[in-house]
């Protein structure tokens, strides 16, 4: 199985801040892994060490064999929507084109007929191909989160990254969200980084707990001991409607007769 | 009066364009330190016996180059950068004006601007760097927008933003000195913002809000000269007036013209109920 990620004992520092530690992290083709963690634990960091937006410290990281940022078409990047400007007065088609730019710059470029059909093809796939003329400060979060999602498709990448594509999204719109991943699984590696205990109890394949270091890799099976380690104290992590047990049982539990 | 009404027509282009883009991408601050940084170039082409448009023109350039670069490396904030530049520049023009031996000359023109004093040696330079701007916006049209949107997503599938965001600020250079003759170094920043806040009212589009803020451009610097020439007030001043409040009165049309329309939408479904 080819290992699309390989990360050997990375650490990245902010200056003199540790962001994060010693991470030793293998992705294996077809992987849907879930990352969780603290606020501030390095979730993020890691990712745009991973995107090659930031320099590393010690350690180093493979995409497909190479270093970060020289795979440009085959890694695809789906940042939080909260963090984009609605404002822009931009339409939903305009923004998924921009995925079919070329690198460097391209003066007089026109977007090709194929180009656009690649757009709308992931409008469809995503679901919002009806909205394709709106400007995107009519859309609501799930939607926009979607967009962003068709945006990078148009690359067609073979690695998916995803920074909490589900934060302030209503429950309709996040399950519709899983599903797409879900299917686009089938294609592409997938990298979720999340709050979501939801998606990593019935969605995630892997899970991957980080807090400054990789505190745990796994089953996305959580133990209290695992829990301290990731957060720092003792959490009570509660999921609803979960169909299947992401914490193990207690002790007390098992005392009570 | 006929390069008078040239200069109109380039201002209004080239405010248009870097108009609406710095107002969306919030650049207001920026563009007003380039402006003031402006006028040390101005006294020093006095200084140096060149044309005091040329020595705007570079000065605003090596400003603009300048904050990028600060900008890029992340030491300091770009505010206090811009904030500093702001007034050393005006400080820096009064300085180089009082060195020259003499009267100083009248140099209030390009402080507040004074279209009908538009010499063929500013229109030349207003008609080559009015052509540079559109040229440079329409050829790589489609990079800006991916890069004003988001510049990360840009940056990762491999757009040079680092580039693009340079030459944005030198862009905004060569805006600000265009201006410097119709509405003064102490005015420009009205003439970059009026037009584009009002034609965002009325377009939700980037292409036409460009198009809307270039007309409405080109009314407020008509409408103001006529007045200008009538009143003979400087004309930057009555510029500057006639398109802030026509934005302010355009604000409060759509504003009441919102609310007539939420209001009968809600009659209409209590009707509907």
């Amino acid at each position: 199985m080819e290992k699309v990620i390989q990360i050997e004992n990375l650490s990245v520092y902010y200056g003199k801040t540790v962001a994060i530690k010693n991470i030793c992290l293998d992705i294996e083709q077809g992987e849907f892994l879930g990352i969780i963690g603290p606020n501030g634990g390095g979730k993020s960091t890691l990712l745009k060490a991973v995107l090659g937006l930031i320099p590393v410290t010690t350690g180093s990281i493979r995409i497909f064999g190479k270093e970060p940022g020289n795979s440009r078409g085959e890694v695809g990047y789906v940042p939080q929507f909260a963090a984009m400007d609605r404002r822009f007065p931009i339409s939903v088609f305009e923004v998924v084109l921009t995925g079919r730019l070329g690198t460097g710059l391209s003066p007089f470029m026109r977007y090709s007929k194929a180009d656009k059909i690649v757009a709308y093809e992931q409008l469809e796939r995503v679901g919002i191909v009806d909205l394709a003329e709106r400007q995107i400060s009519e859309l609501s979060g799930g939607e926009f989160q979607r967009l962003l999602i068709a945006r990078t498709l148009t690359m067609r990448p073979r690695l998916l990254l995803l920074d909490e594509p589900t934060a302030s999204v209503d429950a309709t719109s996040r399950e519709q969200i899983y599903q797409l991943l879900e299917d686009l699984n089938k294609e592409m590696t997938i990298l979720l980084v999340t709050h979501d205990l939801l998606a990593i109890s019935s969605k995630v394949h892997k899970l991957a707990c980080l807090n400054e270091s990789l505190v745990y890799h796994g089953e996305p099976e959580l133990s209290q001991t695992i829990v301290n380690k990731l957060y720092g104290c003792p959490v009570d992590l509660i999921a609803h409607g979960v169909p299947h047990r992401v914490l193990k049982e207690h002790e007390e539990e098992t005392q009570i007769d | 009066m006929q390069n008078a009404f040239l200069a109109s027509i380039l201002a209004s282009v080239v405010c248009g364009i870097m108009g609406v883009i710095i107002v969306e991408k919030k650049l207001v601050m920026m563009s007003g330190g380039i402006a003031h940084t402006a006028y040390g170039g101005v006294g020093l082409g006095y200084f140096l016996g060149i044309e005091p448009i040329l020595g705007a023109f570079f000065f605003s350039v090596s400003a603009a180059i300048g904050i990028g670069y600060i900008k890029r490396k992340g030491g300091v904030q770009s505010d206090v950068i811009i904030g500093l530049l702001w007034s050393m520049g005006m400080a820096l023009g009064i300085v180089f004006i009082a060195l020259m031996p003499g009267y100083p000359p009248d140099l209030s023109s390009y402080l507040f601007g004074n279209i009908l004093s538009v010499t063929k040696m500013d229109l030349r330079l207003m008609i080559i760097l009015t052509c540079i701007v559109v040229f440079v916006v329409i050829a790589l049209f489609n990079d800006w927008k991916a890069y004003l949107f988001d510049e990360e997503f840009a940056s990762i599938i491999g757009v040079k933003t680092a580039f693009l965001e340079y030459l944005l600020l030198v862009l905004v250079a060569m805006t600000v000195v265009v201006l410097i003759r119709v509405a003064g170094i102490i005015m420009v920043l009205a003439l970059l913002i009026a037009p584009a806040a009002t034609a965002g009212l009325f377009s939700s589009k980037l292409k036409g809000r460009i198009v809307y803020a270039i007309a409405f451009g080109i009314l407020f610097c008509i409408t103001g000269l006529w007045i200008s020439y009538l009143m003979n007030i400087a004309s930057g001043a009555c510029i500057v007036i006639i398109a802030v409040v026509f934005y302010f009165v355009a604000y409060m049309i759509c504003a009441i013209y919102t609310k007539m329309k939420r209001k009968q939408m809600a009659e209409r479904q209590q009707i509907k109920d």
